[in-house]
């Protein structure tokens, strides 16, 4: 490979309704143990991962939050969202648990094209 | 090209499944390769030995089992999301300490570690399905 390979996990889904966030955040520390540099976008109903003030113990779910939070000690500390996808939800950044870079949709589209590797989940 | 394959739907209430194999068939035919699949989340169902559709529908496991061995493409299914929803070989079986195994032949149960050494490799990622 010419370019050093580089993986961007698009996670789309909310984080309680289904294992797809657990496992797709498993995924991405997975990859970074690989020392993939990898990058996550957070689009649809899965800008709701990012919410502080979690509150999963009431669905006797793990908070998968602080999975999020400790993400930069394995290196992974490129995090994106959309500004549409927290807007259509009411969201703003400061609701946020972690820091994002908020993209409009040329740097969404952008940021698909600066991956070699896209996994979506 | 060289084509890595995820599948995360689930096999009965989503289309991945099917999708995933009438896509790897018609990537074949055109002479691309698709030397590994990797089962992740709902789509581990797939592999269970269990599933039993009534005889006039499509059976997936059988499918993928019939178009692996014919074209010789590793199934690999991850072994956390399967042990999660009780799909297991017989080893895994025991050590949980479960009557049986219900892997199917063909199935592979191995770590996440697949799913990146198959994007690292392929020149093409492609996934199917998502929440279901």
């Amino acid at each position: 490979m010419s370019q050093t390979a580089t993986i961007l996990l698009v996670l789309r889904h909310s984080p309680y309704s289904s294992q797809i966030a657990r496992e797709a955040l498993d995924a991405a520390l997975t990859a970074a143990a690989f020392e993939v540099p990898i990058s996550l976008l957070f689009i649809n109903d899965g800008v709701y991962q990012l919410l502080a003030k979690q509150q999963p113990d009431q669905l006797q779910a793990k908070n998968l939050s602080k999975t999020l939070s400790a993400l930069a000690m394995y290196d992974i500390e490129r995090l994106y969202t959309a500004s549409h996808c927290l807007e259509l939800r009411g969201l703003s950044n400061d609701q946020l648990i972690v820091d994002v870079e908020t993209l409009d949709d040329s740097g969404v589209s952008a940021l698909f094209h600066q991956h070699q590797h896209i996994l979506s989940f | 090209m060289k084509l890595a394959v995820v599948v995360n739907g689930s096999p009965t209430a989503s289309q991945a499944a099917n999708t995933a194999l009438r896509y790897v068939e018609a990537a074949l035919e055109l002479g691309h390769q698709v030397p590994r699949v990797f089962f992740y989340g709902e789509s581990v169902h797939t592999a269970n030995m269990l599933t039993t559709p009534p005889q006039d529908e499509s059976n997936l496991t059988l499918r993928w089992q019939a178009l692996s061995q014919q074209h010789e493409i590793e199934l690999i299914v991850c072994i956390a999301a399967a042990v999660r929803r009780g799909v297991m070989d017989d080893r895994e079986a025991g050590r949980y300490e479960h009557p049986a195994g219900n892997l199917a032949d063909g199935f592979e149960l191995s770590g996440l570690g697949q799913l990146v050494d198959a994007t690292l490799n392929a020149d093409r990622v492609i996934t199917f399905g998502g929440q279901q």
